[in-house]
């Protein structure tokens, strides 16, 4: 997708207007993820309950890329489990380095329109902040490092 | 356009075969002209030999074209002589020499480092090391809003303990070029050496070191059309006479034995391990351009005519707010500006779409950003080959960017 059409009809919806940038009551699990070098800055919070991600919310400020981007992976993982919610980070990170299968970009639902990030490496450390913060937060492997690019 | 300027614009073949692209970046490098590139392949194709070493034709050429761009530069900022110019990869590692060099063996405990908050990271990161390493303290001096650093406070910062004074001759975000005579006499006064940052100051002003009495003058070439990895530092050869070798290694010697060595004479003795020849022919004839071909009161007419009509236009968007003086010629072709709701980063990529080369982010003055109290801006910078027609076009994408981020139109 062109990058305005990508803005224009999925990502100022979520940044302008998400559906999850709040709080919730009692999280079990709390994490900030920041991107230093552009000052994008998120928490994350997250309430498990019998195994499964029963709320999730974040708070933050940054890019459009970096807010809609969290915006759309919680609506992903409310109700899945941890495991669940770690296989789609998964499947999120191989589409930003471009080895999207059919069945992850399916899977991803809307978070999927931010594929060709993976064609914009300037911006593949403001797309993955909510998933490597999440990642982070339930003990997943940390990809962090080789990710983005510095910026002296 | 300008007949001059178009005929200037002509040398620069990415420019001319690109005439979709607008680059507005030309703070963070400009563009090459052919005389530059023609000048780096022709050391390679007519003379290629390592410099001041071989006793052959070839190397003698090599050696000869070398030298010749350290005096063009020496000539260009006004230094007494050639081998008061070092020549470093960039003004990063000009002021590193100075740091290690000079700082580690001449400050300690007690002295304060003097610089201000406008400094790019490279003419902060150096003293910050000095400073940890000697128990030396960092003093801060800071502007006005605009920019603007007062005589009171260049005063009162560079006080009795200061030992070094490192400041930015033209700030790489406001635009703003600093007092550096005021700063430089002051820290005269209170026997402080003057280390000036001159990356943003020589591509576009006239730089006359021993009228500024700059103590250290670090510039690099990449934004002065010479090509990217040639870069110098201008010091007094008082200063450099004293101070211990940076590197070590070849062709920087003038006796070596098993435990020991002597240091050759200035500049070779700052200079170890092949140098690099064809980026040093491309600053001789970067410095011959800037001067012969364009002159800088041609660069200048031209930065604070596009800067004045940049300005303008953007004034006209009540959404952008813009950093530094209101008034153009203040700026040396730089304006940074935000755009309320959308982060630099969305601004910069929109406008990629369009064939707009900004910068967004921090650029590399970070301190300066948490002064201002912003994460990041944008920043679009001139250069004399931009014209009003791209500025016009700018403005135009520019004046879009709110509608692809949601904003209405």
């Amino acid at each position: 997708m062109e990058l305005k059409q990508l803005y224009r009809e999925i990502v100022n919806e979520h940044n302008l207007h998400p559906s999850h940038k709040r709080t919730i009551e009692d999280p079990t699990i709390e994490l900030r993820g920041v991107n230093p070098s552009c000052g994008d800055d998120i928490t994350l919070q997250l309430r498990e309950k019998d195994g499964i991600i029963e709320d999730a919310a974040f708070q933050g400020s940054g890019c459009a890329i970096s807010q809609a981007s969290v915006d759309m992976m919680i609506d992903d993982i409310i109700g899945k489990t941890r495991e669940e919610a770690l296989s789609l980070a998964g499947r999120f990170m191989g589409m930003i380095k471009g080895e999207a299968s059919e069945e992850d970009l399916e899977t991803l639902e809307e978070a999927a329109a931010l594929q060709d990030v993976s064609h914009m490496p300037a911006r593949v450390k403001c797309a993955v902040l909510g998933w490597r913060t999440l990642r982070e937060a339930l003990g997943g492997k940390d990809e962090a490092a080789a990710q983005g690019q510095q910026e002296s | 356009m300008d007949r001059s300027i178009q005929e200037i614009r002509g040398d620069f073949r990415i420019l001319t075969d690109h005439p979709q692209v607008v680059y507005f970046d030309n703070a963070a490098t400009s563009q090459r002209p052919e005389q530059v590139l023609s000048a780096v392949e022709a050391f390679y194709r007519e003379a290629n030999a390592n410099p001041l070493r071989g006793l052959y034709d070839w190397s003698t050429e090599a050696t000869g074209r070398y030298e010749a761009a350290r005096a063009a530069a020496a000539g260009l900022i006004g230094a007494s002589a050639a081998e008061e110019i070092i020549f470093t990869r960039n003004t990063t590692e000009s002021l590193n020499l100075v740091a290690y060099s000079y700082g580690l063996s001449h400050l300690s405990a007690g002295d304060e480092i003097v610089v201000t908050v406008m400094e790019h990271h490279s003419n902060i990161l150096p003293w910050q090391m000095v400073a940890s390493k000697t128990g030396a303290r960092l003093v801060w001096m800071e502007p006005d809003m605009e920019g603007v650093l007062s005589d009171e406070e260049i005063e009162r910062k560079i006080g009795p303990a200061a030992k070094l004074v490192a400041v930015g001759h033209v700030s790489n975000v406001f635009g703003v070029t600093n007092p550096v005579e005021k700063i430089i006499r002051r820290a005269h006064e209170v026997d402080a050496v003057a280390v000036v940052d001159g990356a943003q100051a020589v591509p576009h002003i006239p730089v006359d070191v021993r009228a500024l009495d700059a103590d250290f003058y670090a510039f690099s070439g990449h934004k002065m059309l010479a090509p990217m990895g040639i870069g110098a530092l201008y010091g007094k050869k008082k200063l450099l006479d004293q101070m211990p070798p940076f590197l070590t290694g070849g062709e920087m010697i003038e006796y070596v034995t098993r435990t020991e060595a002597t240091w050759a004479e200035l500049p070779h003795k700052f200079e170890a391990g092949t140098v690099n020849g064809a980026g040093a022919a491309g600053l001789g004839a970067a410095v011959e351009y800037l001067r012969d071909r364009v002159g800088y009161d041609l660069i200048q007419k031209q930065e604070e005519a596009l800067t004045a009509r940049l300005m303008e236009k953007l004034s006209k968007l009540p959404y952008i707010h813009i950093y530094g003086s209101p008034d153009p010629a203040k700026h040396s072709g730089i304006v940074t500006f935000t755009m309320e709701g959308v982060h630099p980063h969305d601004l910069s990529s929109v406008l990629n779409e369009d064939g707009i080369c900004i910068r967004a982010g921090h650029h590399c003055a970070q301190p300066l950003m948490q002064f201002l109290g912003v994460g990041s801006t944008a920043r679009a910078s001139l250069y004399f080959y931009n014209t009003e027609e791209e500025v016009d076009r700018f403005a135009e994408k520019l004046a879009g960017v709110r509608e692809v981020m949601g904003y209405g139109a």
